[in-house]
């Protein structure tokens, strides 16, 4: 356990176990709020991507499948085609953004791994 | 060289592989077997993930189903791709973080609760041999059609293969055979839509001959041939749905929340170095998936294309030989009720139930049906398992594509049943020995557990392969199901409410597990001439009723937390600690 209480604020002691040796935050200690503020980026980001990934989905390729496929895209009615290519290219980009993301927020609040 | 000697050497030599990765790469101790030793490359693990994902089901099954489905057969291709966005959104980075063995090891420890692990236990346990029975079903099909060997020895064969390395190597050797296994079955899907999709279009990547014009000089497009041609037989058009779209919304969203909840592919993500490295992972888990699931609709389109254009109005003493080779391993059934010599193809099942084979030969040579003949015009009864595996030769493609496709869809099938049963084998010797019954056991007990425990799952698979129960294809929606509406939001909220308790937790579990299993079994078993959406539940099926299990999970889990009290400080803290990346070790035993 990382957490450890003294007296009202808790401070997170970076623990680097079987990690190789890594010089650029072994002095940093992580604060509460630091913690805090990290989690609420990472929520924010969250109900970006799970928007996105909610739309091309369940919205353009099934609810709203039907009023799009009147509209013809490379030889696909447009509905049809989010529902069996183009929902799949969008969850790719979702992950890819969110790895870069991820790794910027990490390191923007000093928790990231590497 | 024939084709037959060209299929026993790709198989044979692919089977050789799968062994040679084995010796190489043995466990030596339970966090190796368990885990890999958690020092797996997050690129390789992207690929044993999409080995271990991708099943019978999507090599062989899918592209039929939704060749004939169209539309509604996208709730596949969106639900299994779309689940890998959660996983690596809201689980696969704290799970690894958290760095234990098993998906019963989170749900115990967060939940502070034997109880609580035991249920993991029980879901995580159903719905693996729910799975491997129809894995095993694949490894049957393509022994019996394209070995030409009885379907018990193939199942014995299959199984001795991975029982060597399972067993032998546990998640190192599973995960470095699902590498190897992930590369051949890509390729023995890639080559022949290539083939076909120029064939079919002019056009080589089959993505983009979806929606390119057919090269017949009609100046159709695929998709808008299949559309008229498939009208005119009486059926619905190809690209236009014929299912509620609420049952579509909810099939599709079960499907999802089911891929991210299932065992055997979150264990996956505890064998990679860092938490950053699950989310890495993830991302090349669903790359490589994608390649095979953007290409299937292109495959399902061509297929439907070629069958129409082979098979309808052509008289059956003049109909290509893999019509007849199907036929004989009962997949196909024509009944001339016509009387005219000539296969028509239309609408409507041609007979009630599958073909009954009388052992007669019919005036043109078919095999005798007993079945009592329906109204409709159509004469032909075809299994939609057949359409990947009879692609390259409806196509005419060369012999060795064919015996390609032979060694691909066995990779599928083996490398999703060798990841099952370490899961399976993994809760019992960790979850049930080791936490709950034996505590005090060594590394090495714990690990000869493992094994006896894998030994004992294969043969079990391997006797629901040789003797498939009747259920087996009705009960997938269980797998799926069951998993969406329990391991799935207890995990969630496991992560993302710090304040979730063990009664809150256990109830929701039970609650979804309960009502799903329920709702399913009603209308499978019990009542199954009620099945249809007059009397379904908002008009969703069994197939989409994990969506519901879910979500009365989660109401549950939220109303037993509001009236008992907050978790214990640690485990509080260990939910904060797994929120942040930094520090995630390798899973040790203690």
């Amino acid at each position: 356990m990382s957490g450890s209480n003294d007296g009202g604020s808790n401070v997170y002691h970076h623990e680097g176990g079987n990690m190789p040796p890594h010089d650029h935050h072994d002095t940093e200690i992580l604060t509460e709020e630091n913690v805090r503020s990290y989690w609420h980026a990472n929520l924010r980001l969250l109900g970006l991507l799970l928007a996105v990934w909610f739309i091309v989905s369940f919205g353009f390729g099934i609810l709203f499948a039907d009023p799009l496929n009147s509209i013809q895209f490379f030889g696909f009615k447009l509905g049809f085609w989010w529902a069996q290519q183009g929902s799949i290219y969008v969850f790719i980009g979702l992950i890819a953004y969110y790895v870069f993301a991820m790794k910027r927020i990490d390191r923007r609040y000093g928790v990231d791994d590497d | 060289m024939e084709t037959q000697t060209l299929i026993y050497i790709f198989v044979g030599a692919s089977f050789a592989l799968y062994v040679g990765i084995a010796i190489w790469s043995r466990a030596g101790s339970t966090s190796e077997f368990y885990v890999a030793g958690g020092g797996v490359h997050p690129v390789a693990n992207g690929m044993a993930t999409a080995a271990d994902w991708m099943s019978a089901a999507s090599f062989i099954s899918m592209a039929g189903i939704i060749a004939f489905a169209g539309y509604d057969g996208s709730v596949y291709l969106m639900g299994w791709t779309g689940g890998y966005v959660l996983l690596a959104l809201l689980l696969a980075p704290y799970l690894r973080k958290f760095g234990q063995f098993t998906v019963p090891d989170f749900i115990g420890e967060r939940y502070y609760s034997s109880t609580a692990r035991i249920v993991g236990v029980i879901c995580l346990i159903f719905i693996s041999f729910t799975y491997v029975a129809g894995q095993m079903r694949g490894v049957g099909i393509v022994f019996s059609r394209f070995l030409e060997v009885e379907i018990e020895l193939g199942v014995i064969l299959g199984m001795a293969v991975v029982f060597v390395y399972a067993v032998l190597g546990g998640m190192k050797g599973i995960t470095y055979t699902q590498v190897a296994q992930y590369c051949v079955l890509i390729f023995a899907y890639l080559v022949p839509a290539i083939f076909i999709s120029i064939l079919v279009t002019s056009n080589p990547i089959p993505q983009l001959g979806l929606g390119s014009t057919v090269a017949d000089g009609s100046g159709m497009s695929v998709l808008a041939k299949l559309d008229a041609t498939l009208v005119d037989l009486g059926f619905t058009a190809y690209t236009e749905g014929s299912k509620a779209v609420i049952d579509v919304f909810a099939i599709t969203f079960a499907l999802m929340v089911g891929t991210a909840g299932l065992p055997h592919v979150i264990v996956r993500f505890f064998t990679v170095p860092k938490v950053s490295d699950a989310r890495i992972s993830a991302l090349w888990a669903l790359i490589f998936i994608a390649l095979l699931y953007t290409t299937a609709p292109a495959v399902a389109a061509f297929a439907r294309i070629n069958f129409i254009d082979t098979v309808n109005n052509t008289s059956y003493q003049e109909a290509p030989a893999w019509l007849k080779n199907w036929e004989q391993i009962g997949l196909i059934g024509w009944m001339d009720k016509n009387g005219d010599g000539v296969i028509q193809y239309g609408a409507g099942a041609p007979y009630e139930g599958k073909p009954a084979y009388t052992g007669e030969t019919g005036a043109n040579g078919e095999r005798v049906l007993s079945n009592t003949p329906t109204g409709s015009n159509n004469e032909i009864y075809v299994d939609r398992d057949i359409f990947v595996l009879a692609n390259p030769e409806i196509a005419q493609l060369p012999g060795w594509v064919i015996a390609l496709v032979a060694a691909g869809g066995l990779a599928a099938a083996l490398s999703t049943a060798a990841g099952l049963l370490l899961v399976v084998s993994t809760s019992i010797s960790h979850d049930l020995m080791k936490k709950t019954l034996m505590p005090k056991i060594t590394d090495k007990q714990e690990l000869r557990y493992a094994r006896i425990a894998a030994a004992v799952a294969i043969g079990v698979a391997g006797y629901l392969g040789i003797n498939p129960p009747g259920f087996v294809a009705q009960v997938v929606a269980f797998a799926f199901g069951l998993a969406a509406a329990s391991l799935f939001p207890a995990i969630l909220m496991g992560i993302f409410m710090r304040g979730m308790n063990r009664e809150g937790a256990i109830a929701g579990m039970v609650t979804g597990l309960a009502f799903t299993f329920a709702y399913i079994v009603f209308f499978k078993f019990v009542s199954p001439e009620l099945n249809s959406s007059e009397h379904w539940f908002l008009g969703i099926s069994p197939e989409g009723i994990g969506t519901v299990g879910m979500v009365l999970n989660f109401l549950v889990a939220f109303a037993v937390r509001l009236a008992t009290s907050a978790p214990p400080d640690e485990v509080q803290d260990m939910v904060e600690d797994i929120r942040v990346p930094t520090g995630a070790g390798v899973a040790h035993t203690h």
